[in-house]
């Protein structure tokens, strides 16, 4: 791709701050009651990457959250299951093994998580890790550095990169949202991953506060509708970090429904990066079922 | 993995009603005192999305009008007029936070009686009301600083004659400034809308303002005529329609009564090529869908540039399928019930005549309710400058499509017209922004929003939509010889 290929396609449109905040509000106020609740939570259930993401994360912990990925709550007929469990790339092949015939997806992050300061060399090769141990998906993280420095078509090159390692696994291009500093860069870095071929784009690596927030996923989702309207083509949202509770989840499906359509309201183009949020959504599933709420001791933590 | 959802649609959300006290009958609010008139004349205010009657609300006459002006010259010549600013002060607050309290059962009457979503009563309406109250409450005792060596003094009686849009807010932008600044008040609500008038009287009455400050009289427009022509009135304020105000200009003329209109409008929202899409997007649809459209300031002209148009157009007609229109009761209503039959005979008329101009005619598809007065978010493309649709006010969620090309060219054709209420201009320039509302020929200009009120802001218009401006420092003024 020359110079002025690369100026066309990275010029994003503009984003007003305020308007968008403004927006994002107004999804808060939607009332979601009865039946419309019971069937989003059990949306949000089978939208969940259930993750662990820590230093001190070990075999024991992963199998548990593969067990639990698997056993959301028994005493409940029919719940789904949660889309994937998203691990480090040395734990993909444990967690392939444990959730073999479930129809689990493995994701693994990758590239250097979650700072991405590394060579394009072991990037790869950290991909290319999980890739073979198995990863349904991986979850890269963009060069941040790069993008603040303006290297736009670096930033570009590299998540072409990764998805070329990536072979039959879907990749999901972590912006940090966190860290870009405006809308404006946000919506400039959806537009770059969408364009170098990401099949999600997501917000956060759990690491940076703020995670995931609302008006930061409107503006990505709002980046996917254009793309979507100009190309017919469809790319995958992960709003990830910050969000543990089911209201706030169910707010987040009013936003994608009213932005993208019901056509994303499926795991396949819509995900919630969350450790703790499938807990919340059971505890409003038995409220539902039975009108009483149970303590959260009822409820298991893997 | 698997789990497949088509669709997912929301629940109805109804707001309970049971909460709310409505009489059968409300007579008329005359020196404290809520009076049913020996003749008897009643006519009856319905719910506009069910046609279901809510109460029978009365005609007042011209003796009752008679009644409640001298009730107000009493009460004007009695405490207070006399009264400190700090006493007056104390009547506004504590009318506003008594408004705050029972803001539920005030906002669930408003959507019932005016058709408006449940959402908007809610969050705009009332607290915009109570608001207004406690704004011009902490003025009551400042004036002197708010216009220093002018020994500010009030006029007298004022007659205020509001109209069915925002039947309860627009009462509070009259009362306000009127009571804060001294004077007393002969409101008359519209015939459709009288409800929150009433419930606001009741509050009045229970916070013991003296009897005689506020009166309310119900009825059509010759109530509102014998209000204006009443000898006894010293300051009339009237906000409603081109046509009236003509009419309340003619009858005062000669007189020395003092007078303030806030008319129609056919405001230009101005969308230039580098603004921020999506947000413009959501702007528009705040500024004409919002209350159904019946909005004296609402972004009815969109001008486009034409190099974003089918962008922009794309762009819109997708929200507008998000919107949901229906019962104004449910929690997520955006669009509610047109006010009345009439009002909805005149939408249907001009989109009629939009179509015949040979606009490019689109409707959202919704289901509406079988019952009651609706009307779908309505747009129209390829429109022109002479179009009908585009010189004159609708009052309806009827959007007029224009493109342009240049900065002069879309300044001049945005001041094309006998109005100049407000205005909006939406592009990521700053310097543009300025340029613009230097130019426009209007009272409000928003730029990069749309319908954003605040009671520190003055609000009125150009040409014909009226003088004088209600809100602010510029609001007090208009109840003060100075």
């Amino acid at each position: 791709m020359n110079q002025s290929q690369i100026a066309r396609v990275f010029k994003s449109p503009v984003i007003d701050q305020v308007g968008v905040v403004e927006r994002a509000k107004r999804f808060t106020t939607r009332s979601i009651k009865s039946e419309a609740k019971m069937q989003g939570l059990e949306m949000v259930l089978s939208m969940i990457d259930l993750t662990t993401l820590e230093g001190m994360d070990t075999e024991g912990k992963v199998k548990q959250l593969c067990y639990k990925a698997q056993h959301l709550h028994d005493s409940i007929d029919g719940l789904p299951t949660v889309a994937a469990i998203c691990v480090y790339p040395n734990f993909v092949g444990l967690a392939k093994r444990c959730l073999a015939g479930s129809g689990i997806n493995v994701a693994s992050v990758a590239t250097a998580f979650p700072s991405g300061n590394s060579s394009l060399e072991i990037k790869l090769a950290d991909v290319s890790m999980a890739v073979s141990e198995g990863a349904d998906e991986i979850d890269m993280v963009i060069s941040r550095g790069r993008f603040h420095r303006g290297e736009y078509n670096f930033v570009f090159d590299e998540i072409a990169a990764v998805k070329a390692a990536c072979g039959e696994a879907r990749l999901k291009t972590i912006l940090e949202t966190g860290e870009l500093g405006s809308l404006d860069k946000v919506r400039l870095a959806s537009d770059i991953a969408i364009a170098a071929g990401a099949d999600f784009i997501k917000t956060s690596t759990g690491k940076i506060q703020p995670a995931a927030t609302m008006p930061v996923t409107l503006v990505m989702l709002e980046a996917i509708r254009d793309h979507f309207q100009k190309t017919g083509l469809m790319v995958g949202m992960k709003p990830a970090g910050g969000i543990s509770k089911s209201k706030l989840a169910l707010h987040y499906l009013i936003m994608v429904k009213e932005t993208l359509g019901d056509a994303w309201l499926d795991p396949k183009w819509f995900r919630f990066g969350a450790s703790s949020l499938a807990n919340d959504v059971l505890m409003q599933i038995e409220k539902q079922r039975t009108g009483a709420y149970q303590a959260a001791n009822y409820f298991a933590i893997d | 993995m698997t789990h497949k959802n088509s669709n997912w649609d929301l629940s109805p959300a109804p707001e309970s009603t049971g909460h709310i006290s409505l009489n059968d009958h409300y007579g008329v609010f005359i020196d404290g005192e809520f009076r049913t008139p020996d003749h008897g004349n009643r006519f009856q205010s319905i719910n506009p999305a069910t046609g279901e009657v809510l109460a029978e609300i009365t005609e007042s006459s011209s003796q009752d009008v008679d009644r409640a002006v001298a009730a107000a010259r009493a009460a004007y010549a009695g405490e207070w007029s006399k009264m400190g600013g700090r006493e007056r002060g104390k009547y506004l607050y504590r009318l506003a936070r008594m408004l705050q309290e029972k803001s539920r059962e005030f906002a669930v009457i408003e959507s019932l009686d005016g058709g408006k979503p449940i959402r908007e009563s809610r969050d705009v309406d009332v607290p915009l009301a109570a608001a207004h109250l406690f704004y011009y409450a902490g003025w009551a005792d400042k004036l002197s600083y708010a216009f220093p060596n002018r020994n500010p003094q009030p006029i007298g009686v004022a007659g205020q004659i509001i109209p069915w849009n925002f039947p309860l807010l627009m009462a509070a932008w009259k009362i306000a400034p009127a009571l804060a600044t001294g004077n007393t008040v002969v409101l008359k609500p519209a015939e459709t809308t009288s409800l929150t008038a009433l419930k606001l009287a009741e509050l009045i009455q229970e916070a013991g303002f003296p009897p005689g400050v506020v009166n309310v009289v119900t009825g059509h427009g010759d109530v509102g005529a014998a209000i204006v022509k009443h000898e006894d009135v010293d300051k009339v304020a009237f906000t409603g329609s081109t046509e009236v105000g003509k009419l309340i200009q003619k009858s005062i003329a000669g007189t020395n009564k003092r007078c303030t209109l806030e008319l129609g409008g056919k405001a230009a929202n101005i969308v230039f090529d580098d603004a921020a899409i999506d947000q413009a997007v959501e702007g528009i649809v705040n500024g004409i869908y919002f209350n159904q459209g019946h909005v004296c300031c609402a972004g009815s002209r969109l001008f486009v540039q034409e190099s974003i148009h089918d962008q922009l157009i794309e762009k819109l007609k997708h929200r507008m399928g998000t919107l949901i229109v229906g019962d104004p009761m449910d929690k997520n209503t955006d669009v509610g019930a047109i006010n009345s039959r009439e009002q909805l005979a005149t939408i249907e008329q001009y989109i009629e005549v939009g179509k015949q101009e040979g606009a490019e005619f689109y409707q959202a598809e919704c289901q509406l309710p079988d019952a009651g007065f609706w009307c779908r978010p309505t747009l129209f493309t390829d429109v022109a400058q002479s179009n009908r649709i585009a010189q004159e006010e609708i009052f309806g969620p009827v959007l007029a499509v224009q493109t342009f090309r240049t900065v002069a060219e879309v300044i001049k054709k945005a001041n094309n017209t006998p109005y100049g209420l407000s205005a909006g201009v939406w592009t990521d320039k700053g310097s543009k922004i300025f340029n613009m509302t230097a130019q426009m020929k209007a009272g409000v200009v928003w730029a990069n929003t749309y319908n954003l009120f605040d009671p520190t802001s003055p609000f009125g218009g150009f040409k014909e939509s009226g003088f004088g401006r209600e809100g602010g420092l510029h609001g007090l003024s208009a109840y003060l010889d100075i």
